[in-house]
Formats: structure tokens, C-alpha cells, sequence
């Protein structure tokens, strides 16, 4: 029973990380608060039915729409944050609000163009059925979001860490005016900082179309979730991302069992409050001298 | 006291608002110290004036003006309205009122205290939940049953936590302290350890979307997702009557009137000065010796009280509650009106909620999907263009210090539509992030720490 609780919450958690993962870099790197970025996983999740639409095959598509999704969202993102965040970046909380208006816009937009009720993905032949780990049987499907999300994350901390760009974007969370002296162009850095996590944002879609069905409303079921795993895993580190998004995922399966699902969601957003009671920066943070 | 010295706040002079402090997020920008205000156009400047006044700008009206605001909104809903509008219209323009007395609250705690508040949704149910639990209770003895009838159809009985509200003293009492007591809790917990600006706001969010989501499971004690409806009396009147239903309306814009009275108090009061103190810059108010968690708590806390009355006297009028008036987009929805009608001044909340409800139902009536790409539309355009709402393009055309009819030829030709920075000179507001404009202590509001 606890394997099986267990497996189920890394389930939920490789999910949460992936909508959160995005959020991670636009949110937890540069603290824009982008309301509209569940909104991108929504636009990533139409991708994928469109793709599907277009290719008819369901495997194929589903390798075609990942890219795909990263670019469309990646794309979306830099316009969002050419025309509208860059104007903004000293006021977080206007900046809240402006981009849940576009998420509102992107939203209705989803119901004019693809009908108000739920669309749905066909999950490829080879991610159906199920797998036994440990005794539980798991969905494949499950299972390659998994590897997806263990890919994501590597390959975001190879970028942060080993490549120009993600030295770029270091310096330019610990220091911006710093940074802007050294000769790296902030604009720059903050515009592939967003192409990346809206990006993701769009990866996100496209897996959680091989879930669940795909509405204009699924960005908001998702951001809360990817906001509190942000928050509760510290801002400026993707590890943080990473622990949070598992923990809250193992802690939401653990209570679900003895009651129910909605009471386990309330009981983890009290822990994760009482948790902020003791870091309020997070799991991980980068230090700086500042007295906010 | 050097805070008020700074934060000069209840001057009732328009003058007296280049004097406050700006922060970086700032909804009065517009009014910086060293930004040439446009000057009033040539006619109708006394009109601008008044109605700058009136609406208070940044700044809250001097007694006059309040009194005389107050008098124009109870002209208008009390007398007016149940004269002029249909049974119909009038209950709807109830619905509305109820919106803007939430939104008195949010203009207290984010226009005043910098705390937006996203979860404004958890109160307003508190308050509309414990007035349903309330009539449903009456509804079902005054028909002879022993418990409401969506209880009955799934053979549920009565739960504990339900007797209480058989009393409507209690439930009173439950619909002013309920949300008191949880947001002092939520808001000394999180702001004594200085959990601020964008983390109150997502933690806020997060805390909304995990009450609807609870209030959709309690599927035998509270119909879940169908929510509480079908009520028949309110304190004993029967609500088919016309008569009863224009009694409630007009309690709750009386209601309304007193509240923003009661606003208006608070914004003038020391604490009001505090308050804003405390928004533009915490630190030096805490290096002065006050405790800033207390005074947000107090300023969030009357917010929460506000909205709960709201949401009691949205369920007599409305004649349902179910969570998905109260989730994440009804909470945010609520900030809109806010945001439009301008969120630090007296009026603008009431203004702007009752405008934005109303465009609303009646773009909706005809229009149904123009009304979100409008909405999404003017919050953008609001919040990117004009963060002070509709009430700061009245004190735009303000007159410099010198008084009315004192022109300044440089200021002719300032396109002052625009959100201009503080230097004269800057080439556009994108350069903003790159200069910041206030030598403060603090970072920016919701920084990285």
C-alpha cells in the first residue's frame, strides 16, 4: 500500500514539476509572475490535438507536437514579454494582474476557436497499457512522462550550468545591474529566459493531454499547483523545484488515503504555509544581502 | 510624526499628493514630485476639479467632499435606483452592490496596504455560506422538515457544525468574526515572517482554489458543486415578494454607504497613515518602531470582514451560493473592478465594481464572449497603462502648485495620457527597470530576497 501510494505521488509530482519547471525560470529566476503561463500549457495541450489533427498517426504526432509545443509556447512567451512584462518588471504585482488578463483573452480564445467542451488527445499504442513496479501497475503513459520530466530537468541544469547562456542567467538573477555592467545584455537574457520557460510551459500540454482531456480551462487547474510548488521549493534553484514538486505530489497521495481527495489538497496547502512558517524563502534560496 | 510627515496621506488639498512617497510599484506614478503635470484643459477646469475632489485621486476627500460623495452614492442607489429601475434591474444592481462592498475591502488592504489580496473568494464564502446555512435552516423548519431538502435526497441529517446557524444571532456574529479570526491568523502567521508582495498574493490564490475545492467535496453537507439554493425567507419574510426583495436591495446599499464611510475613517486615521506608510516603504516604518504584520493584519483583516458581508447579503438577494462564485477567477474577478476604477482611492473600488459588473451582465446579455476578450483587454490596458485606474486620469489634469488657473508653458504639449517615469526626461517607460526611481531602503515589492 505505501509503494503503491508512493509511485502514485511521483505520478502527480513528475506532472506538478513539469507545469512548474517553466514557472521555476520565469518566476523563480527572473520574478515575473506570469498568470498566463497556465495558460501556455493549455496552448501547448491544443498543439498536440492539432498536430494530431494534421498527422492523423498518434505516435508520431506525439513526437512532433513536443517540439512543436516548445516553440509555440516559447514563442508566445517572447511576445508576451516583448510587449507587455518588460514595461513591468518593477511591479511584480501589476504584473500578476496584466498577464492573468491575457490569460483571460487566451483563454476565450481557446473556447472561440475549439468549442468550450473538452477535446481529446489519442494516446499512441506504445504508451498504452500499463507496466508493474513494486507491485502496483502503472500506466506507461505515467511512466514516459517521467522520463520526460528527468530529461527536462537534466537538460535545464546542463544549460544552467555548463553553457553560456545559463551563465548568463545566473548573473543576472544574483546581480541584473551588475550584470548589465559586465557586458551581458539583460534584455537579451531575460527574452531566451522566457522563450525557455514558456517553452516548457508548452511541453507541459502536450504531456498532459496523454493524461487527461484537453479544455480551455486546464491552465488553471494547473497554475496554483506550479505556483505553490515554485514557492515552497525556493526561488532561483531548479532543485528546489525539483523536491518540492515530489514531495507535495508524495505528501498529496499519502493524505488521500485516509480521506479524500479535495480535504488532501486543502491539508497540503496548510503544510505548505506552516512550511513557509519555518523558510520563508523556500527549500533553497540564493542568498543575497538585500532586506526584502 | 515623520511617517505622516512623508506619507501625507488626509491632506484633503490636492497638492498634497506629489508629496507621497512613491513606490516602485506604485499606483499613483503619475503624480511623482518631479513629473510635469499636465495642465487642466482651458474649459471646464472647475468641473475637473471638482470631480478630482470628488473622486479623490490618490488621495482621500476631506470631509466636505466625502460627505458629499457619500451623499451622491446614496442619492443614486437608495433613491434613484429602486425609482427608476425594475424589480428586476434592481436586484440585479443588489448583485452588483454586494461586488462593491468586497471591493471597499480590497481598496483598503491592496490600494492603501499593498497587499493583493487574490483570495478575497474565501471570505466572501465564509459570509454567503454561513447566511445560506442560516436561511436553509429557517426555510426547513418554517416548512415542517427536519433538514434542508438537499440534505434529504441524500438522507443525510443534519451535521453538528450546522446547528448553530439555527440562531440568527449567531450566524451574525459568525459572518463578522469568522473571517476576522482567519485572516488574522493566516495574516500574522505569514506576515510576521514577511511573506510579501507576489507570495502573499500566489499563497492568497492558493488558499481560494483549496476552499473551492473543498467546498466542491462536501457533496451531503453542503450540495458541492450545486451549491446552497432555493431559499424561501430571509429573517422570516417571504422573498416572492416584490416588496421583501426591494427591502433587502436597499440594505445592502445602505450598507454599502456605511462601509465606505467606514473606510473612508480608516483612511484618514492615524492607522489609515500608517498604512500606507507601511506599503511604500516597510522597512523605515518598522525601523520606526511599528510593527508592520499588525498593521497589514488589521488592514487585511477588515478586508476579509468586508467581503464576508458582502458575500451574506449576495445570498438573499442572489438566491444562491455555490463555490464557483467564490474560486480563483471570482476572486481575481473581484481585483478587476478594483484595478479599473482606481485601487487607493475612496471611490474608485465602489465606482469601478459596480461599472465592471455591470458591463458584465449587460455585454454578457447580448455578447457573451466579448465580454471576456474585453475584460482580459482593460485589465491589461488598466494595469499596464493607467496603474491607477480610471480615477488618475481625473488627476491628471491637475494644476500645479500653484493653483487653479497658474499655467506653466513647459508643461504645454506633455501627452500626459501615458504613465510617464519620474525623470522629466527618460525616454519611455520601458527604460523603468534600469533606473530605479526610489532611494529606499527595500528592494522592490515581492523582490527576490
Amino acid at each position: 500500500m505505501i509503494l503503491s501510494q508512493l509511485v502514485a505521488g511521483v505520478s502527480v509530482g513528475s506532472i506538478l514539476l513539469l507545469a512548474a519547471v517553466g514557472l521555476a525560470l520565469t518566476f523563480g529566476q527572473m520574478g515575473v509572475i506570469n498568470m498566463a503561463h497556465g495558460e501556455f500549457i493549455m496552448v501547448g495541450a491544443y498543439t498536440a490535438y492539432v498536430v494530431q489533427s494534421v498527422l492523423g498517426h498518434a505516435g508520431i504526432s506525439l513526437l512532433v507536437a513536443i517540439p512543436t509545443a516548445f516553440l509555440v509556447g516559447g514563442l508566445l512567451g517572447v511576445l508576451l514579454e516583448q510587449l507587455l512584462i518588460r514595461h513591468m518588471y518593477h511591479r511584480p504585482l501589476d504584473t500578476l494582474l496584466a498577464t492573468f488578463g491575457v490569460g483571460i483573452i487566451l483563454q476565450q480564445l481557446a473556447r472561440d476557436v475549439f468549442g468550450a467542451p473538452a477535446v481529446d488527445v489519442r494516446t499512441p499504442s506504445w504508451l498504452q497499457g500499463s507496466v508493474e513496479i513494486l507491485g502496483t501497475a502503472v500506466p506507461t503513459s505515467r511512466i514516459f512522462i517521467l522520463g520526460l520530466v528527468v530529461a527536462v530537468v537534466a537538460g535545464l541544469s546542463l544549460l544552467m550550468t555548463h553553457t553560456a547562456l545559463g551563465r548568463r542567467i545566473r548573473a543576472v538573477v544574483l546581480n541584473r545591474n551588475l550584470a548589465e555592467t559586465s557586458g551581458i545584455s539583460t534584455r537579451s537574457t531575460d527574452r531566451l529566459t522566457f522563450f525557455i520557460g514558456s517553452g516548457l510551459a508548452g511541453v507541459a500540454g502536450v504531456t498532459i493531454t496523454l493524461i487527461g482531456s484537453t479544455s480551455p480551462t486546464l491552465g488553471t487547474s494547473y497554475i496554483v499547483d506550479a505556483f505553490l510548488v515554485v514557492v515552497a521549493g525556493g526561488i532561483g534553484r531548479i532543485k528546489g523545484a525539483v523536491i518540492a514538486a515530489f514531495s507535495l505530489g508524495i505528501l498529496q497521495a499519502f493524505i488521500e488515503v485516509g480521506t479524500t481527495a479535495s480535504i488532501a489538497k486543502f491539508l497540503v496547502l496548510v503544510i505548505v504555509v506552516a512550511f513557509l512558517q519555518i523558510r520563508p524563502q523556500g527549500l533553497f534560496s540564493v542568498r543575497t544581502r538585500s532586506l526584502a | 510624526m515623520s511617517i505622516t510627515a512623508t506619507g501625507g496621506t488626509s491632506r484633503p488639498t490636492p497638492d498634497a499628493a506629489p508629496r507621497t512617497p512613491q513606490r516602485a510599484s506604485a499606483s499613483a506614478r503619475g503624480t511623482g514630485r518631479t513629473l510635469p503635470t499636465g495642465k487642466a484643459l482651458p474649459t471646464g477646469k472647475a468641473l475637473l476639479a471638482g470631480l478630482r475632489r470628488l473622486t479623490g485621486g490618490p488621495e482621500v476627500p476631506g470631509p466636505r467632499h466625502a460627505m458629499i460623495g457619500l451623499g451622491l452614492l446614496a442619492l443614486g442607489l437608495l433613491v434613484l435606483a429602486p425609482m427608476l429601475l425594475t424589480d428586476f434591474r434592481l436586484n440585479q444592481l443588489g448583485r452588483f452592490i454586494c461586488y462593491a462592498i468586497v471591493a471597499v475591502g480590497i481598496g483598503l488592504a491592496w490600494g492603501r496596504g499593498g497587499m493583493l489580496t487574490l483570495g478575497q473568494g474565501v471570505f466572501f464564502g465564509l459570509g454567503a455560506y454561513a447566511m445560506a446555512m442560516h436561511m436553509q435552516l429557517a426555510d426547513a423548519e418554517l416548512q415542517g422538515l427536519a433538514a434542508p431538502q438537499f440534505m434529504l435526497t441524500f438522507g443525510a441529517d443534519v451535521p453538528w457544525w450546522w446547528e448553530p446557524f439555527r440562531s440568527g444571532l449567531f450566524t451574525v456574529a459568525a459572518i463578522l468574526l469568522l473571517p476576522a479570526v482567519v485572516a488574522v491568523v493566516l495574516g500574522l502567521s505569514v506576515f510576521t515572517r514577511r511573506v510579501k508582495g507576489a507570495y502573499f498574493a500566489i499563497l492568497n490564490q492558493a488558499m481560494v482554489f483549496a476552499f473551492a475545492v473543498l467546498l466542491v467535496g462536501q457533496q451531503a453537507t453542503l450540495n458541492g458543486s450545486n451549491g446552497l439554493s432555493g431559499f424561501q425567507s430571509f429573517l422570516g419574510f417571504s422573498l416572492y415578494d416584490p416588496a421583501n426583495r426591494r427591502a433587502i436591495y436597499l440594505l445592502a446599499a445602505a450598507v454599502l454607504i456605511l462601509l465606505v464611510a467606514i473606510a473612508w475613517w480608516m483612511m484618514r486615521s492615524r492607522f489609515g497613515e500608517l498604512l500606507v506608510a507601511t506599503r511604500d516603504a516597510e522597512e523605515r516604518v518598522r525601523f520606526l518602531g511599528y510593527n508592520p504584520a499588525l498593521i497589514k493584519t488589521a488592514a487585511f483583516a477588515t478586508a476579509a470582514v468586508m467581503a464576508s458581508i458582502g458575500g451574506a447579503l449576495f445570498v438573499p438577494l442572489v438566491g444562491i451560493i455555490s463555490p464557483a462564485e467564490i474560486g480563483v477567477v471570482p476572486s481575481i474577478a473581484f481585483v478587476i473592478g478594483v484595478a479599473i476604477g482606481g485601487r487607493a482611492t475612496l471611490f474608485g473600488p465602489v465606482i469601478g465594481a459596480l461599472a465592471v459588473a455591470w458591463a458584465e451582465s449587460s455585454l454578457a446579455e447580448t455578447f457573451p464572449s466579448g465580454w471576456s476578450y474585453l475584460q482580459g483587454l482593460l485589465l491589461v490596458l488598466v494595469i499596464a497603462i493607467l496603474p491607477g485606474g480610471v480615477a488618475s486620469i481625473l488627476t491628471r489634469f491637475r494644476p500645479r502648485d500653484g493653483g487653479p488657473g497658474s499655467d506653466h508653458p513647459h508643461d504645454s504639449g506633455q501627452p500626459d495620457l501615458r504613465d510617464l517615469p519620474d525623470q522629466p526626461d527618460q525616454p519611455g517607460h520601458s527604460d523603468r527597470a534600469d533606473h530605479p526611481t526610489q532611494p529606499d531602503l527595500t528592494v522592490q515589492e515581492g523582490d527576490r530576497p
